[in-house]
């Protein structure tokens, strides 16, 4: 793990030591994300997925360790227009429509404002495009907040629970998309605490207190565990681990 | 700076404040009940009104752009947005002058119709024309931009980033020559007030008030305050960090 020399790995991550506030958050993290491929990070509750996430986009203090993503160290301001980053809350304006929100980090990316209708579709928020982001149910908000992400066609993007609260017909179609982008030559790692979401990964991280303790694609992970469920893989191992 | 994003910054900032039907009221509204009652109240004092009305068309904007621009980069800050923008090819600077020139852009309108109040409706009497006084309004307005980006790094909340505005403005207010000329001020609070921009703006605003044209006194006084908004902006910008804790 943490192979920088490996050209397949879009993100490199190599024994990463983060503190929050007083507590030792990431403690010697080493791991790789495939390019091209859709990445799924997934632990309990407060194991630093986020914290993780914000070290790989950059705005994370790091105590030590390395991140880099494209070949450049995370953060390097080559790096801005080709990474996408979506909060675990959703990050947009409040006041504004959806459509000038997501003109708005069109124009800021660089992207085409053609883009822009295109994205909304893909996110289903077509009929309330025109509507102000705070009259959004909560599935629309994170939507329209993903839709600022896409917006810039990045070729590496951090999304952090981008799915929760949306309904399985409008997850399946959103990670539909993911295998496209990803099918396009994007890089992408998304946060989730939905099993059945872990299935629909090429690969999967897996962590627990901070440090990763499973990385592989899911059918290793059920056959090094010896279980069809994924759920049923993931307690096991993080029971293993706990047992330690 | 790149002038793509700075322009789009600019759009955005003035979409949002077009959205808030209630914000852009009581900017155009407020200033001009505040003249009506000025006017009230010295109404058989011409002079005075000159005087005081004319110095109030400075200092509105500049309490009611610091007020704004704290709450909206407060926002920024606590939404999440300002920690996706640094992560995006965006400059500070871009986000920075992008407030600077929405907010004072805004500040010219209401800075507009607050004067042509002042003159046709409460028959305001200036030496220089009016032009120069707006001039004025706006440099306030731009001045309270940018000491309003600098607080609000200071604020937690929308609650308390208001707290500032009193203990920013009123001391400012009190010593600028308003309600009491400068001279005769007691002397360490003179020099205190040395060290206020609002003093300067003041200032300036006399100098039109009295003189038919700008004079170097006014000239110099927009430039101190210029360099104080300088300073603002430089220092907002040392607050806004790309990695955080
Ligand atoms: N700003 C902060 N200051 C101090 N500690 C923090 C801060 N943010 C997070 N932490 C702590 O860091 C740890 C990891 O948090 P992180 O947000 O990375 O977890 P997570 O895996 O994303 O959790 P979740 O699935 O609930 O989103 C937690 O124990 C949390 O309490
Ligand atoms: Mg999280």
């Amino acid at each position: 793990m943490g192979d920088l020399t490996n050209p397949a790995s879009a993100i490199s991550v190599d024994e990463l030591v983060v503190t929050r506030g007083r507590k030792a958050v990431l403690h010697g993290l080493s791991c790789c994300v495939e390019a091209g491929a859709v990445t799924g990070l997934l632990g309990p509750s407060g194991c630093g997925k986020t914290t993780l996430m914000r070290a790989i986009v950059g705005v994370q203090i790091v105590q030590s360790g390395t991140v880099h993503v494209l070949g450049r160290p995370a953060g390097d301001p080559g790096l801005r227009a080709r990474v996408g980053y979506v909060t675990q809350a959703p990050s947009v304006y409040a006041d504004l429509t959806v459509r000038q929100n997501v003109w708005y980090f069109a124009r800021v990316a660089g992207a085409d404002s053609s883009t822009v209708d295109r994205v909304i579709e893909r996110v289903g928020l077509v009929d309330e495009a025109d509507q102000l982001v705070h009259d959004l149910s909560g599935g629309q908000h994170s939507r329209a907040s993903l839709a600022c992400a896409l917006v810039g066609a990045p070729d590496v993007l951090v999304l952090d629970e981008p799915t929760v609260g949306l309904d399985p017909v409008i997850r399946a179609e959103l990670w539909d998309f993911f295998h496209e982008l990803a099918a396009g030559g994007a890089t992408l790692l998304v946060s989730s605490h939905v099993m059945d979401e872990a299935t629909r990964c090429d690969r999967l991280l897996l962590m627990r207190e901070g440090d990763i303790i499973a990385d592989d694609t899911p059918d290793a992970i059920r056959a090094a565990t010896g279980t069809a469920d994924l759920e049923q893989a993931f307690l096991r191992l993080i029971r293993a681990e706990a047992s330690e | 700076m790149n002038p793509r994003i700075l322009g789009a910054t600019i759009a955005r900032v003035l979409r949002q404040l077009k959205h808030d039907h209630r914000t852009v009221a009581l900017v155009v509204v407020v200033p001009i009940v505040l003249l009506l009652f000025v006017h009230a109240l010295f109404s058989d004092s011409p002079a005075a009104f000159d005087r005081i009305g004319l110095a109030m068309l400075g200092i509105f904007p500049f309490i009611i752009m610091f007020l704004i621009t704290s709450i909206a980069m407060l926002r920024e800050r606590t939404t999440g947005t300002l920690e996706r923008l640094l992560t995006t090819p965006m400059n500070k600077a871009d986000l920075l002058f992008g407030y600077g020139v929405a907010f004072g852009v805004a500040a010219a309108v209401q800075a507009t119709i607050a004067t042509m109040a002042a003159y046709w409706i409460f028959g305001m009497n200036t030496g220089a024309h009016a032009v120069w006084v707006i001039l004025v309004a706006v440099v306030n307005a731009v001045l309270g931009v940018s000491l309003g980006l600098l607080a609000s790094a200071f604020a937690r909340t929308e609650f308390q980033a208001v707290q500032f505005m009193p203990l920013i403005v009123t001391p400012q207010l009190l010593t600028c020559g308003l309600f009491a000329p400068r001279d005769q001020m007691a002397g360490w609070l003179q020099h205190i007030s040395d060290f206020f921009p609002l003093t300067y703006s003041v200032e300036a605003l006399r100098d039109v008030g009295i003189n038919p044209s700008p004079t170097s006194t006014y000239w110099t006084d927009l430039a101190i305050v210029l360099a104080v908004v300088i300073v603002a902006l430089v220092a907002a910008a040392a607050t806004l960090r790309r990695r955080t804790a």
